[in-house]
């Protein structure tokens, strides 16, 4: 089969688009570099995310030798520091998870498990990831510009972000502005059409309530990031006129170096405001994606259907609205207006319901199941265990009273990293080596994946959980060298030490998976369609790895949700969506 | 905040409400074998542009919220100067009103089939908003010769930086306008632009109103 | 099986880890101990679902492993267990809860006798005001703040004149008296905090938040920054001293008010010059310094920086480490200087003196790594080496190499600066750790010699 001809058509085209102009490319580059095809952005998005991830990793190594062994290094000096420390964050949080949870998962599973050809605004699609590639570069050009990249935290906060004493404060923070500006018009593209292609294009039978929760995760990440995305570009708009234009949307009448500046009666809380009304519902355009794929990981290789999957959808669904009126708990102690305390403190232990019903469902998913403990499966368990510890967290640092010792401190680091940094990569991990035979017809190596598994669940945990206990003694994060003080034990820094070995061991592991995904796409053991036995409509593709326009001649038609493992009385332990009912397929066809 | 809490929470509450009555009642793991009694989606009612238009202007209205929630708590601090609003304001309203009736008009024509009206009133909603962003250009020169400058006062800034972004959204618009304007062959994909844009222009013209509202009272 | 085996000895260490460990919260010195219960109420909650919903997964690896034989059960949902477990999780949530907004209750709410003190932050180091005998602090305004008005003290406002200006990092506070910190920043932001005290809180520029506290137990804390503002945010260290009342009087009135700041006397650079004469002999006639006799260049030196550290020397706070060879040669000269007024004196002469720029002793090719390191000095110390007073940094440029060399041996040794009563001296030390490999000293200061040139 190649492409489709054109009779062919009568189910549900994706979109306005003409066949012919969307399933026929003619050229290498129109194929593969000026692709409109889903799966190709799809590609092309997780390759920029995960280069610009390594970046950031190897930042993160750089900080973490600094941290663990001060005086060591003579080329990192304080504003190097700084700098690893900002990049780092906003590399990891927007440029990699981010796009590689919605370009990268959500271009790739949402056409192909709704049932679509392709996605509904396929010219968009491909311009979203071009802008995106735009923000990339810029991001990556500020590193060589004077001054190099901004060093005010992933948070930017001003007034310091602009003023001298900061730094990257002229050349570096511009451009990380207008990368985040563009970032964020690339994703408005992907979005809409993420958002449009789930209410538009699914295939006949597949009902919202048939969806997999992997797309149920990524919708709503999708409307949260339309919803919250302006808010970072509305607050980077306004920092760049009171940096450039001397407005004082955000600067007060302060002093800098000694000398009185122009600005006038501006408020910080307020970027601070609209930095965490994007910054809250951003944990959860990462965590959903995530929370959406290991249901389905866990499903799939536990052979039994997800717990509950109504109260799954409900879940996300309270999530993404909550995740809206909470964004104040990470202000407990900026200096707003003390009262809010109490409303944040509320909603947000409120939010730790639904996230705990999830992980209660995950368990029971578990519970009295068939478990096949392959690579994808070990990743979701790894990622529920780091998910239950970093959640938990959670709840000392939304609960405002508990919050206020610990805030700025590395409890506040090893928590976030925990729910936010390990909990989604090995998603990630575990996804890519459960997709990666539909996505190039191998299997990864097997061997090679539990070891990566082990060193990277154990590493990880080694890194972040002695972190807690340097927060609960008090050592604040972002500082360059601790020094003495009167009430940080000389073993802290045993503890430092210990973190970095660890950090650094699983940033080398890597290298191990990085070998697999290359050696395996030439010579891994072919996996055929449906390695897994899953049910879901990606896995019933005429082709492996599936071609433009997804499913061959017709589109599947769906008759049952997308969970029936071990169904009693059934052949075999799982049925695909699009098989239909035993006693009504007879007459279907004669029907026909 | 209060702007953006209330906005949001309205917002979300529509789609939980939307989601939740699309999900209530399914039994999910009940099997259907009846392909006619399948929930349909190859007869859609609205396209799926005119649903990504809809997307849009969610975030487009998010947008918007989020700035006039900043400008409101911006307000509050002591140095707000209330800015001397420029009288042609009144007059670029009244440009901008009639330009979306004139899409309103290309619009009923459009859906009469009555394609050459439709394109008559269309050139000239087009025409009318060209003349409203030239007036929202003036209104800058008037208050910058006034000197009041960006940087003068934080409602100077908040002025410049509203205006600047529905204008920019509105010539996002003139684009597609122009494509739909400028073609002469195709009129149902004219006639398809020709809603778009009428529903794009209203809503611009809905923020307008708000915005204006806002700079005048303030 | 090796995962389940993996996830229970994940769960017995890390709880072991926790009772074992001996990190844990530093032992509180003030009335917040509602907090750490709330700490240890979330801990229970926290640690009771952690290990039960652990091992029950563990559990259920093991018996439901993969067998051939075995088909799961098919159960797509069962209500009533999860409405039993959304029941529960609420119980749990609702009993971290409640504590916490009980006691953010006494947190919000300051008690009318607390007395008032406010901290002053600014990149980086911290300053304090008391409102002095009528408990009520002067207005301020930032726009007023300068060198010779660090504080920014509204000059025509009655209820200042008497506020105590305390220009030091270091905080005295009476034991068990109520206290409520207003917290001003100059700049950026910055953020209060004494982990003894378990409150915190962020100093905005344009708003004056605060936190209030009862100390409880006498002693000296650090007070660190914890808000990322700037480069050497991490320098940025205070302490507060917990003591009883009548100390703390006394300390309190060592200290000038804002009306004594605005009456005292400049030095007179006449009756200096006298004084000057012991200094000549080391330091030159005209100031110009002596490398052989291992005295620096005096004449364009910053004259509060001079005074502060004449005081130094004579206090002992500096010169009198067993290592500071020429430290130990200047503390007695400056005994010779019998009071503040004498210091000032000989300060006012100095600044007379002609600057000409000190001979250049490290010749040594210009690295891009000393303009690399001076990166992070001229933060403070003025991208020209110029020396700032508002940020306690003097003049580098211009002044004498082999001394600015020695120094910050010194400083990183900890031979100087280390001292309790040097205000900004461990700051420094704290920077001069970026000095540490072999020649990175010898890189800066001959970077800041093309800086003395230009000028």
């Amino acid at each position: 089969m190649t492409g489709v001809a054109h009779d062919e058509t009568a189910y549900a085209p994706p979109s306005e688009v003409p066949e012919e102009e969307l399933y026929h490319p003619k050229t290498f580059i129109g194929k593969y570099i000026w692709s409109q095809d889903a799966k190709v952005i799809a590609i092309q998005y997780s390759l920029t995310a995960i280069g610009i991830g390594i970046v950031a990793l190897v930042l993160s190594g750089i900080m973490r030798l600094q941290l663990g062994f001060p005086d060591t290094f003579s080329f990192i000096d304080p504003s190097a520091y700084l700098q690893y420390v900002t990049m780092h964050g906003m590399i990891m949080v927007v440029y990699l998870l981010t796009a590689l949870f919605l370009g990268g998962f959500g271009n790739y599973l949402i056409p192909l498990m709704c049932g679509a050809r392709d996605m509904v605004f396929p010219y968009l699609n491909m311009l979203s990831y071009w802008v995106y590639l735009l923000a990339v570069l810029i991001l990556v050009a500020s590193f060589f510009v004077p001054g190099g990249t901004t060093g005010s935290g992933w948070t930017l906060y001003p007034p310091q972000s602009i003023l001298q004493g900061t730094p990257g404060s002229n050349w570096g923070i511009i451009l990380m502005l207008v990368s985040l500006a563009f970032f964020i018009i690339g994703f408005t593209m992907g979005g809409l059409n993420y958002i449009v292609t789930v209410l538009q294009a699914r295939a006949r039978g597949m009902t919202l309530m048939r969806l997999p929760l992997t797309v149920w995760g990524i919708f709503m990440a999708t409307i949260l990031a339309l919803l919250a995305f302006p808010a970072l570009f509305v607050s980077a708009i306004m920092m760049l006129l009171d940096h450039t234009l001397g407005t004082s949307f955000f600067m007060p009448a302060i002093m800098s170096m000694g000398e009185q500046l122009d600005y006038e009666g501006g408020s910080p809380v307020l970027f601070q405001h609209l930095f965490w009304f994007f910054g809250h519902p951003e944990v959860y355009i990462v965590a959903l994606p995530a929370f959406g794929i290991v249901s389905d990981l866990i499903s799939i290789h536990a052979r039994k259907n997800i717990f509950g999957y109504r109260m799954m959808v409900w879940a996300i669904i309270a999530i993404g609205a909550l995740s809206f009126v909470v964004w104040a708990h990470h202000m407990y102690v900026s200096g707003m207006n003390p009262l809010f305390g109490f409303f944040f403190a509320t909603t947000t232990l409120i939010i730790a319901i639904p996230t705990a019903l999830k992980v209660y469902n995950w368990v029971l998913t578990l519970w009295r199941g068939n478990i096949r403990l392959t690579v994808p499966m070990l990743f979701a368990i790894g990622f529920v265990f780091t998910f239950i510890n970093g959640g938990l967290t959670g709840l000392f640092l939304g609960n405002v009273v508990v919050d206020v010792p610990l805030s700025d401190t590395y409890f506040v680091v090893a928590h976030f990293h925990m729910v936010m940094a390990v909990s989604p990569v090995l998603v990630i991990f575990g996804a890519i080596y459960h997709w990666y035979p539909k996505i190039t017809g191998r299997m990864l190596n097997d061997t090679l994946g539990k070891f990566h598994f082990w060193a990277t669940f154990l590493g990880t945990y080694a890194i972040y959980y002695p972190m807690h206990y340097l927060g609960f003694l008090g050592v604040p994060r972002r500082y360059y060298a601790m020094g003495n003080t009167d009430f940080i034990p000389e073993s802290a820094q045993a503890v430092n030490a210990s973190i970095t070995i660890a950090a650094l061991f699983v940033g080398v592991i890597q290298l191990v998976f990085f070998y697999n995904l290359i050696v395996s796409y030439f010579r891994g053991k072919a996996s055929g369609g449906n390695p897994w036995e899953a049910t879901t409509l990606e896995w019933q593709t005429p082709d492996t790895p599936p071609k433009h326009g997804n499913f061959g001649a017709e589109l599947p038609i769906v008759y049952r949700w997308a969970y029936d493992y071990s169904v009693p009385g059934a052949d075999l332990d799982y049925i695909p969506q699009n098989q239909p009912p035993k006693q009504t397929s007879q007459r279907d066809e004669d029907a026909q | 905040m209060t702007v953006t809490l209330v906005f949001f929470a309205t917002l979300m509450a529509t789609i939980v409400w939307w989601l939740i009555r699309q999900t209530a009642d399914v039994q999910p793991w009940v099997a259907d074998g009846d392909a006619r009694g399948l929930a349909n989606t190859d007869h859609l009612h609205t396209s799926s542009i005119k649903v990504g238009l809809g997307v849009f202007l969610l975030v487009a209205a998010s947008l918007f919220a989020l700035f006039i929630s900043a400008y409101m708590i911006r307000m509050e601090a002591g140095d707000w100067k209330m800015l001397d609003d420029p009288q042609i304001l009144w007059a670029n309203t009244a440009v901008l009103v009639i330009a979306s009736l004139f899409f309103q008009r290309s619009y009923n024509a459009a859906q009469k089939q009555q394609f050459a009206s439709m394109r008559n009133a269309l050139l000239l909603a087009g025409v009318f908003t060209l003349v409203f962003l030239v007036g929202q250009l003036k209104a800058w020169q008037q208050l910058s010769a006034a000197g009041s400058y960006l940087s003068s006062n934080p409602a100077n800034a908040f002025f410049y930086l509203f205006t600047a972004v529905h204008g920019l959204h509105l010539i996002g618009g003139l684009w597609v306008w122009g494509k739909a304007a400028l073609s002469f062959g195709d009129a149902q994909s004219i006639r398809q632009r020709v809603e778009l844009c009428t529903v794009y222009w209203h809503f611009l013209l809905v923020i307008w109103l708000i915005l204006f509202t806002l700079l005048l009272n303030t | 099986m090796a995962l389940a085996i993996a996830l229970v000895l994940l769960v017995v260490g890390s709880v072991l880890f926790h009772f074992l460990s001996p990190w844990w919260l530093t032992p509180i010195a003030s009335n917040w101990t509602m907090i750490d219960d709330t700490i240890a109420i979330t801990f229970w909650v926290t640690g009771f679902v952690f290990v039960t919903v652990n091992f029950f997964m563990a559990y259920v690896i093991v018996r439901y492993r993969h067998r051939e034989d075995r088909t799961a059960s098919y159960e797509p949902e069962n209500k009533k267990l999860e409405w039993w477990l959304i029941g529960l999780t609420t119980v749990g949530v609702a009993a971290m809860l409640a504590p916490g907004l009980f006691v953010w209750a006494k947190i919000v709410d300051v008690p009318e006798d607390a007395a008032v003190v406010e901290v002053i932050g600014q990149q980086w180091h911290w300053s304090y005001r008391f409102p002095g005998d009528d408990g009520v602090l002067g207005t301020v305004h930032s726009r007023l703040v300068s060198d010779d008005n660090p504080f920014g003290m509204n000059p025509d406002d009655p209820a200042g004149q008497d506020d105590v200006l305390i220009a030091s990092n270091e905080l005295h506070l009476p034991l068990d008296q109520p206290v409520k910190l207003a917290l001003r920043s100059k700049d950026v932001l910055h953020n209060f905090s004494v982990a003894q005290f378990r409150v915190k809180m962020d100093l905005v520029p344009g708003m004056v938040p605060y936190i209030w506290l009862t100390p409880t137990r006498v002693g000296r804390f650090d007070i660190l920054c914890e808000e990322l503002c700037g480069i050497a945010h991490y320098t940025m260290r205070g302490h507060v001293v917990v003591e009883p009342q009548e100390t703390f009087d006394t300390w309190l009135h060592s200290y000038p008010t804002y009306a004594e700041t605005l009456v005292s006397v400049p030095g007179n650079a006449a009756a200096g010059e006298a004084a000057y004469a012991v200094c000549a002999s080391c330091h030159g006639a005209q100031g110009q310094g002596n490398a052989a006799l291992n005295a620096p260049k005096l004449s364009g030196l910053d004259d509060w920086y001079m005074a502060r550290q004449l005081k130094y020397f004579k206090t002992g706070v500096r010169g009198a480490h067993e290592d500071d060879t020429y430290g130990r040669q200047m503390a007695p000269m400056a005994m010779t200087l019998a009071n503040d007024a004498a210091i000032n004196n000989v300060v006012a002469y100095i600044s007379t003196l002609p600057d000409k720029p000190a001979a250049l002793t490290i010749d040594q090719q210009v690295s891009q790594n000393g303009e690399r390191l001076y990166r992070s000095c001229g933060a403070c110390h003025g991208s020209n080496g110029q020396g700032i007073q508002a940020m306690n940094a003097p003049r580098l440029a211009g002044m004498d190499d082999w001394y600015l060399a020695t120094q910050l041996t010194n400083f990183k040794e900890g031979i100087r600066g280390a001292h309790a009563g040097d205000l900004y001296g461990p700051q420094m030390g704290l920077m001069a750790s970026i000095l540490a490999q072999d020649g990175a000293v010898n890189d800066m200061v001959s970077y800041l010699n093309t800086l003395g040139n230009a000028q």
